[in-house]
């Protein structure tokens, strides 16, 4: 074999107190393809990309780029050898512009004073030689997120990346974003760059990668390529057992109605009506699945139903009795549980254990406290029952909840809403972020809490979610409910259209 | 079986987790001595003999410590006061115009207020003391909640508030009139006001070791400390779980203002008699110094109180001895201040030593992120 590999690693090894993080890894990256790396959380994926960009160092193992042995002791070290990282996080700041964040680090001068037509230069010889489209003068809190990931790309390549680490790129972009970025992707490889894209959504891996390496509990379960697997495969491969995918449901049996909202208007940080007379119904026993592109009014809409926020005029009613404005704790008394958008803003406190996050809602009731006094024992005891019963993978409930991967995160916040008798689940995003094993325990759970009398209303923007959850689907476009429809009477094309604003009679039949 | 099993779970942790949070103040302190010393040296004078001497001030007999001790008592309400309010997020810089609303209220009731037994006049004023300065706090708790105004802010300028407050009135309407008194001070307060001292130990001194307790309980074991701790760390959690915020916030520092206000009731009840503005300076600013000395721990503020009153305490044996300006100690302190803020450089050295040990306790937390 003549070729010649971007980025390999031999028989890496990664120890923390009392895991294996990494167990022999073997991973290899050939000049210009879209390696992806596949695996659950807590798999050892970004562990194996903290070693190679040097932010670990491995205990056993070697590393070599271009062929050639090297050892990599820091970020500084990794992009000497064309190494970049594109975090998940972006680390941009958000006040300057394209060009004097491309430079942050790096930054041209003329005598004692900033070179930035240099700086702009540069961004339009980049954006041209790799199709990447930046306006270098745009300020960075100004531009929708696809397009900051697109300056993160950038400044990788104006350090002369190479092998570019992609981490979970497409956790924060809309399905239009995902498009394009696979679109930047290709141009990438075409011209040379390696790309290592650490994912866990199967449909992305299937439409991108060149081959997929995909990894469990620290081990490499194997290499593979699109073209030999499946989804299926690929999930059974990830979780090591098969995966139901598509969840199964029997037909909804409605009863009465307990969530009504009536011309409901609220609004926004900048006081901009988000949401617009809102009108709609949940019963028991059934899911209404709130579908539409992210920002649409769907985290303004919860936040007033879940008594976060002012609401400025309507009504929400919860089983036919208004409900007093801003008050989570008469919610959560009479019924609700929300599993919120942002688990880690509104979640949990991440600095708590695992314990104490899981009687946030109830701390001040027996068993949980007798009067003013906290009851330890029961707190330890409800969570020895819930971490169990909700399969939350942690070495002890005295764990911070900070400490804990994405995926058990939410766990937790499942199991705490769970676990008190509920009339109705308010779940915005449950699965967002989510390996492929938390999210088919997660919409079990969801449609369970359906089978057993709850009203469930649920917001995603991920469509697939709602088709396979919802039974009814309300599509929010603008601050309005555009169309409520039947679940299996309408087509994936149609709720496009419907998201993207087109008009009722156009699109759908309203129910 | 649960607690056993929860010791059994972090008993190994425990220990590492006692060392990493002690380990920043402790090495802040080392250092700040060592620069005195050096400071000490270059004036001079001998610092084993300036440091010793100081000690022995200190802790040498039962004056020694009788003073030590009296020296500390308010600071552990003061550094009490500021830790509490930590907990909610709250950096209560106000502690010094509480603490002195605490020492006049006291000492009003101690002096004017007749025919009351012993024991009972005494808590009446402590009482009373309390509530001045937990009132005076609830001014930046509201402020903050219903006007958003930054309580550091509030604090610092209700701060001058006080102080020509409380001038205003030891100076006039509860001035000390007998004859040949011409400074701000109040009468002195009745006998049956006073707290008592036990050969070394000041009443006080117990008072504040309990309201130790007595915090690190509201806070650990009881719901009210769980809102208070959940609004500092998480106050969008909080709301969701909900907790009420805005009136946590207000409750705070109405308990962290008490503290204060007690701490300044009980220097006047202990040890001064009477209202004196010289006698109770820096006593809140000083908290600042004990809770992050502390690690705004309950039980934490207690040994860096003591620290602090034993040099205050020490210092004047420490001139005379030694010859050392008695300021050295200012300068100590504040170098144990700058330490344990620019923790960075602590940690630094301290690392530099565990990294030549050929240990590393740096990365236990690293693994889980993913």
């Amino acid at each position: 074999m003549s070729e010649v590999l971007a980025l390999e690693v031999r028989n890496i090894v990664k120890r923390f107190p009392g895991v294996l993080a990494n167990d022999h890894v073997n991973f290899a990256l050939r000049k210009g393809e879209v390696h992806a790396l596949l695996g659950e959380n807590g798999a050892g994926k970004t562990t194996l990309m903290n070693i190679i960009y040097g932010l670990y160092h491995p205990d056993e193992g070697e590393i070599f780029v271009n062929g050639e042995k090297v050892t990599i002791d820091s970020p500084h070290d990794a992009i000497r050898l064309g190494i970049g990282m594109v975090h998940q996080h972006f680390m941009l700041v958000p006040v300057f512009t394209v060009a004097e964040n491309l430079i942050l680090g790096a930054e041209p001068t003329k005598g004692w004073t900033l070179n930035l037509d240099a700086a702009r230069e540069a961004v339009r010889r980049l954006s041209e030689q790799y199709g990447l489209e930046v306006d270098p003068d745009e300020v960075i809190e100004d531009m929708p997120v696809g397009v900051q990931q697109r300056v993160e790309i950038l400044k990788a390549l104006y350090r002369d990346a190479k092998v570019l680490v992609l981490d979970e790129p497409t956790a924060v972009l809309t399905p239009q974003e995902v498009e394009e970025l696979f679109v930047i992707m290709r141009q990438l490889t075409e011209r040379g760059v390696s790309i290592i894209f650490i994912t866990h959504k199967l449909k992305e891996v299937m439409a991108i990668a060149d081959h997929i390496t995909v990894m469990r509990r620290g081990k490499v379960v194997g290499t593979t390529t699109p073209a030999e697997t499946n989804e299926q495969g690929l999930a059974a491969m990830m979780v090591g057992r098969e995966v139901v995918l598509q969840v199964e449901k029997s037909p909804a049996k409605p009863k009465d109605v307990v969530l009504e909202v009536k011309d409901l208007v609220v609004e926004d940080e900048r006081h901009l009506v988000a949401v617009d007379g809102v009108s709609f119904e949940v019963r028991e026993g059934e899911i209404l699945g709130v579908a539409g592109v992210q920002g649409n009014g769907q985290t303004e809409l919860v936040e007033a139903i879940t008594g976060l926020r002012h609401i400025r005029g309507g009504k929400v009613l919860l089983r036919g009795k208004p409900t007093p404005e801003r008050n989570p704790r008469y919610l959560i008394e009479h019924g609700m549980a929300h599993i919120p958008e942002d688990r880690q803003k509104h979640g949990l406190v991440l600095s708590y254990t695992i314990a104490d996050n899981l009687v946030l809602c109830t701390y001040y009731k027996p068993p949980f406290a007798h009067g003013l006094q906290r009851n330890q024992a029961a707190i330890v005891e409800n969570a020895q029952k819930l971490v169990g019963q909700f399969d939350v993978r942690t070495p002890s409930i005295f764990t911070t909840a900070g400490s804990l991967s994405g995926g058990n995160q939410q766990k937790v916040i499942v199991a705490r809403e769970f676990s008190r008798p509920i009339k109705l689940l308010v779940a915005n995003q449950p699965t967002r972020g989510l390996d492929v094993g938390s999210i088919e325990y997660i919409h079990k759970r969801i449609i369970s809490m359906r089978d057993q009398g709850a009203a469930v209303l649920l917001v995603s923007a991920e469509l697939d979610e709602i088709t396979s959850l919802a039974d009814r689907i309300a599509v929010m476009y603008h601050g309005k409910i555009v169309a409520v429809v039947d679940a299996d009477k309408v087509t994936r094309t149609e709720l496009g259209l419907l998201m993207a604003g087109s008009k009722i009679a156009e699109a759908a039949p309203a129910v | 079986m649960s607690e056993q099993e929860k010791r059994k779970t972090t008993a190994g942790g425990a220990l590492l987790r006692f060392w990493q949070s002690v380990s920043v103040p402790l090495g802040a302190v080392v250092l700040a001595l060592i620069i005195g010393a050096v400071i000490i040296e270059v004036s001079g004078a001998s610092a084993w003999d300036a440091y010793a001497s100081l000690a022995k001030g200190a802790f040498g007999n039962a004056a020694g410590w009788r003073r030590t001790l009296e020296k500390t008592t308010p600071l552990i309400f003061s550094g009490l006061a500021v830790a509490f309010a930590f907990k909610a997020g709250l950096f209560n810089i106000g502690a010094q115009g509480q603490l002195l609303f605490g020492a006049i209220t006291a000492a009003w009731v101690g002096f004017a207020v007749h025919g009351l037994p012993p024991g009972i006049h005494a808590a009446v004023a402590l009482t009373a003391g309390a509530i001045a300065g937990g009132l005076y706090g609830a001014i930046p708790g509201a402020l903050k909640t219903y006007t958003g105004a930054h309580e550091v802010i509030t604090t610092i300028m209700l701060n001058y508030v006080a102080m020509g407050f409380t001038d205003y009135l030891a100076n006039g309407p509860l001035k000390d009139t007998s004859p040949g008194n011409i400074v701000a001070r109040t009468p002195n307060i009745l006998p049956s006001a006073k707290l008592p001292t036990w050969s070394w130990l000041p009443f006080g001194f117990l008072l504040a070791v309990a309201a130790a307790a007595v915090v690190w309980w509201i806070l650990q074991h009881t719901t009210l400390g769980f809102e208070i701790r959940t609004v500092g760390q998480n106050p969008h959690a909080a709301r969701y779980a909900g907790m009420k915020v805005a009136r946590t916030v207000i409750l705070t520092m109405v308990i962290s203002a008490l503290l204060a206000g007690m701490g300044g009731a009980v220097e006047t009840q202990g040890v001064v008699g009477r209202y004196e503005p010289g006698f109770n300076a820096n006593l809140g600013f000083d908290g600042i110094t004990v809770a992050l000395l502390g690690k705004t721990a309950p039980f934490g503020v207690i040994p860096a109180a003591l620290l602090l009153g034993a040099m205050r305490a020490g210092s004047n044996v420490m001139q005379f001895h030694a010859h050392v300006a008695q300021e050295i100690t200012d300068v100590v302190q504040a170098l144990m201040l700058f330490f344990v803020a620019a923790d960075v450089i602590v940690r630094w050295l301290l690392r530099m030593k565990a990294a030549e040990e050929g240990e590393k306790i740096t990365l236990s937390t690293g693994w889980g992120s993913h």
